[in-house]
């Protein structure tokens, strides 16, 4: 009873994580990388949302 | 912005309240019936032998009160006070509040009575049937343009993190509920999973890993977001790392969730790749609880005082406990311990009770003094709510790990000449005095909710209730988009709200890709010809099994562990179940597992199960199921047969033209066959008032567990 066997026999079927793989890892990178570039005064701005 | 006119306008407290009220009582009303089948596996005669109130039935009715009713009106709460007060800004529309309001309790009703009356889809957490699933989709739509609607009314420019939470939370509780209710209505208030066996357990359990993680989780750290910074009067402690946890879980969750399956089709450096990814994101999860307790350093002394703030600090630690245990549960070596025994619920309480369960108390007591314009009404009551609720945790959560390990060894315990050392029977008396204690956890819970009932609403009654709260802001001034000239890229960015939207669709999008191999899986089956549908009376018996719930206490799921083909046979495999709409694996072992209960190895007389469901504690002594007395009454429903024969049909079940038009006389004869078998034996049955009659329902339930497992018997060995 494995599962994987069954998805594996459908042929091509790496192509289907391979694009979400990808498509996350973009994302995913892209949010990292404008997280971590965003300005010290806008993250002020934005934590401090809640309190106002 | 600031040579903008101040704008005056009034938050809508009232929708809050309805919800805050809403979220109490189904929570009370929740646990309680989490209490009554807690206490049913220790004393099974307080189900008072009544259909409504049996296990089977209450169980759903819990676990759908507690997921969807408690948090899930706690979830609109918190929405609804934060998303106001984040945007500066009343909720779009009075009406569609109120819509989503009043529709949300009536699925909540509709729930409850359907559910006791016996009207399941069979399919855990998602059992209610297609009409209700049609209304769910329609009030949470409501919802949605509620929502999006006041975001773009809004008067703050920037989004705050809880609100990327709720949004990333509707997009995708659309999505699964949608793709998991797929149905095929038989007739008002029946249906039959479009996905059969393997495939549909496949989808099933997609979405009930994903409801976790959408519905109990991503909510409930927006409203975290929001709530503790409000409560300890400080932000959070880092606002990048709270941006990281919310893209790092949604991708945890879709993305790594189905793609375990299909890992190793992958090549070596998407692989590498994959696994990195995978590590890279469990820190955030565990960076999300360490944000939420870091916004309290400094403040720790007012966490000894403040009791908004004791629950919280617990509920996040509880997050952090269950989200660490959770990844832990899913290695291999683990999950064959754990998996079908109490260890499960073990880990799904320290969620529920700790997580969700505190987060929204300290909301509560947070929430209504503020809202009612005044303090609480006693401290003292609070506090010892959170201490009893504490103990209750504990209590309920240690003697389920305890318990849920034994069941597991003694489960797969050989003597030494090799042979199981215990009958399933044994594990169940010797779970008893476990479940004993935890219903005293669950009391205590329970007892620490009502207190808080009864607080917050002396609270209220002496403070006075601000409906329309007044504000004042600017309004925002619009992007202007010069056309043509720029790149698309960036008039997306000007719009945070498209930027958005757009990438929670290319991750809903991703989620789908990745399920796509699911939807084809069917063809790559192998059949196994021995395999035939289900007789009509065998299908009439399944549902009455689906109908009873029996899929609560007993899998139908072998797995290929010597411990297992010992104790029920040769292990499952998945051209066994290509009829089954829906599947019914299960997912606890209270009972013993059921896949092969007609098989050479299980196989019992029409009388042995005849009198079991009768009465189970008279034939297996110490036994904890439920009797199905009202079985041998009800008669079996014949008339129903061709419209759900067709719909097997329809769905693919090889039905042929004659089996079809004369399915209720094959359906008779069978009954027949049992029924005169047990004739022979009749001074031995248990009888009820109507004695021994053909067209009880038992008898067709009888058929459908003599039928479980006995394809793959009937194969001649080579
Ligand atoms: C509260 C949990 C619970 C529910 C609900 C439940 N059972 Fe059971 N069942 C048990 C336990 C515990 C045993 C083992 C003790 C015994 O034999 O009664 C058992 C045993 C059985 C057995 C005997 C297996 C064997 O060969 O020893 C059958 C058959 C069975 N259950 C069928 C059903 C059916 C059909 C339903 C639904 C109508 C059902 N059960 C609902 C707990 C449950």
């Amino acid at each position: 009873m494995k599962f994987i066997h069954y998805l594996e026999s459908i042929s091509g079927v790496s192509i289907y994580p391979m694009i979400s793989l990808l498509l996350f890892t973009t994302i995913f990178s892209y949010v990292l990388f404008t997280t971590i570039r965003m300005k010290k005064k806008e993250i002020d701005e934005k934590s401090h949302l809640p309190l106002d | 912005m600031e040579n903008n006119k101040l704008e005056k306008f009034y938050y809508d407290n009232n929708i809050v309240k309805h919800f805050a009220i809403a979220t109490a009582l189904w929570g009370a009303v929740g646990m309680l019936v989490g209490l009554i089948i807690a206490l049913q596996l220790v004393f099974p005669f307080l189900n008072f032998n009544i259909a409504e109130t049996t296990y089977g039935r209450l169980r759903p009715l819990h676990t759908n009160a507690v997921i969807f009713a408690f948090v899930g009106n706690g979830i609109f709460m918190g929405v609804y006070y934060s998303l106001q007060r984040l945007l500066k800004a009343r909720m779009w529309n009075d009406t569609l509040s109120k819509i989503h309001f009043w529709g949300w309790q009536l699925i909540i009703v509709l729930a409850a009575l359907t559910l006791v009356l016996g009207y399941t889809t069979g399919k855990e957490y998602a059992e209610l049937e297609w009409p209700i699933d049609i209304l769910i989709t329609l009030i949470w739509v409501v919802f949605g343009i509620n929502m999006f609607g006041t975001i773009l009314t809004r008067r703050e420019r920037h989004l705050y993190v809880a609100i990327w939470f709720f949004i990333g939370t509707w997009v995708t509780v659309a999505m699964l509920h949608i793709v998991n209710s797929i149905e095929l209505p038989v007739s008002f208030m029946k249906s039959y999973s479009w996905y059969a066996g393997v495939q549909d357990a496949l989808v099933q359990w997609w979405y009930g890993h994903n409801a976790v993680a959408f519905f109990l989780t991503t909510p409930y750290l927006g409203i975290m977001y929001y709530f503790i910074p409000k409560a300890a009067n400080r932000p959070v402690y880092s606002y990048r790392l709270s941006i990281i946890h919310f893209w790092a879980l949604i991708f945890i969750y879709i993305w790594a969730g189905p793609h375990h399956l299909l890992y190793t089709s992958l090549p070596d450096w998407a692989q590498s790749l994959g696994t990195v990814f995978s590590i890279m994101l469990i820190a955030p999860s565990w960076g999300g609880m360490i944000n939420g307790l870091l916004t309290l350093r400094g403040a720790w002394d007012r966490v000894r005082e403040d009791v908004v703030l004791k629950f919280m600090v617990v509920a996040v630690t509880a997050y952090g406990m269950a989200t660490f245990e959770g990844p832990m549960l899913s290695l291999k070596n683990v999950n064959a311990i754990s998996h079908f025994t109490d260890w499960t619920i073990a880990h799904v309480h320290v969620g529920a009770l700790g997580w969700n369960g505190f987060l929204t108390f300290g909301v509560l007591y947070w929430l209504v003094p503020k809202m009612w314009g005044t303090t609480l009404y006693s401290k003292k009551w609070a506090s010892w709510h959170f201490w009893i609720g504490t103990l209750g945790i504990l209590l309920y959560a240690i003697p389920m790990y305890w318990a849920g390990w034994m069941q597991s060894s003694m489960w797969k315990e050989f003597t030494p000449e090799g042979q199981l050392q215990y009958q399933f029977l044994d594990t169940v008396k010797f779970m008893r005095p476990f479940y004993a204690i935890r219903s005293v956890g669950g009391l205590l819970y329970l007892v620490g909710a009502l207190l808080m009932v009864v607080n917050l609403w002396k609270t209220a009654k002496q403070g006075n209730f601000v409906p329309e709260e007044a504000a004042e802001a600017p309004q925002l001034i619009k992007n202007v988009i010069v056309k043509g000239k720029e790149h698309w890229h960036r008039v997306v960015e000007r719009k945070p709200f498209t930027m958005l939207v757009l990438s929670l669709v290319l991750v809903a999008l991703g989620g789908m890709i990745e399920m796509i191999p699911t939807f084809m899986v069917k063809e790559n089956i192998p059949t196994i010809t021995a395999v035939k549908p289900y007789t009509p009376l065998e299908l009439e018996g399944r549902d009455l099994y689906i109908r009873e719930g029996c899929y609560t206490c007993h899998s139908q799921m072998i797995r290929p562990f010597r411990s297992e083909t010992e104790r029920y046979g040769e292990y499952s495999k998945a051209g066994e179940f290509v009829y089954d709409h829906p599947f019914q694996w299960g997912s606890k072992r209270t009972g013993p597992d059921l896949a092969r209960e007609g098989g050479d190895k299980l196989r019992r007389m029409n009388s042995w199960h005849y009198n079991h469901m009768m009465d189970p504690g008279s034939i297996s002594s110490g036994s904890i199921m439920p009797a199905y007395t009202w079985m041998f009454e009800n008669l079996i429903d014949y008339e129903c047969l061709p419209a759900k024969m067709k719909a097997m049909k329809t769905l693919g079940v090889p039905y042929t033209d004659d089996e079809l038009n004369n399915c209720i006389s094959l359906a008779q004869l069978q009954a027949k066959g049992i029924y005169d078998d047990l004739k022979k034996d009749e001074k031995n049955l248990l009888l009820s008032e109507d004695g021994l009659q053909q067209d009880h329902e038992i008898i067709a339930l009888i058929a459908y567990l003599q039928r479980l497992g006995t394809d793959i018997a009937l194969t001649p060995k080579k």
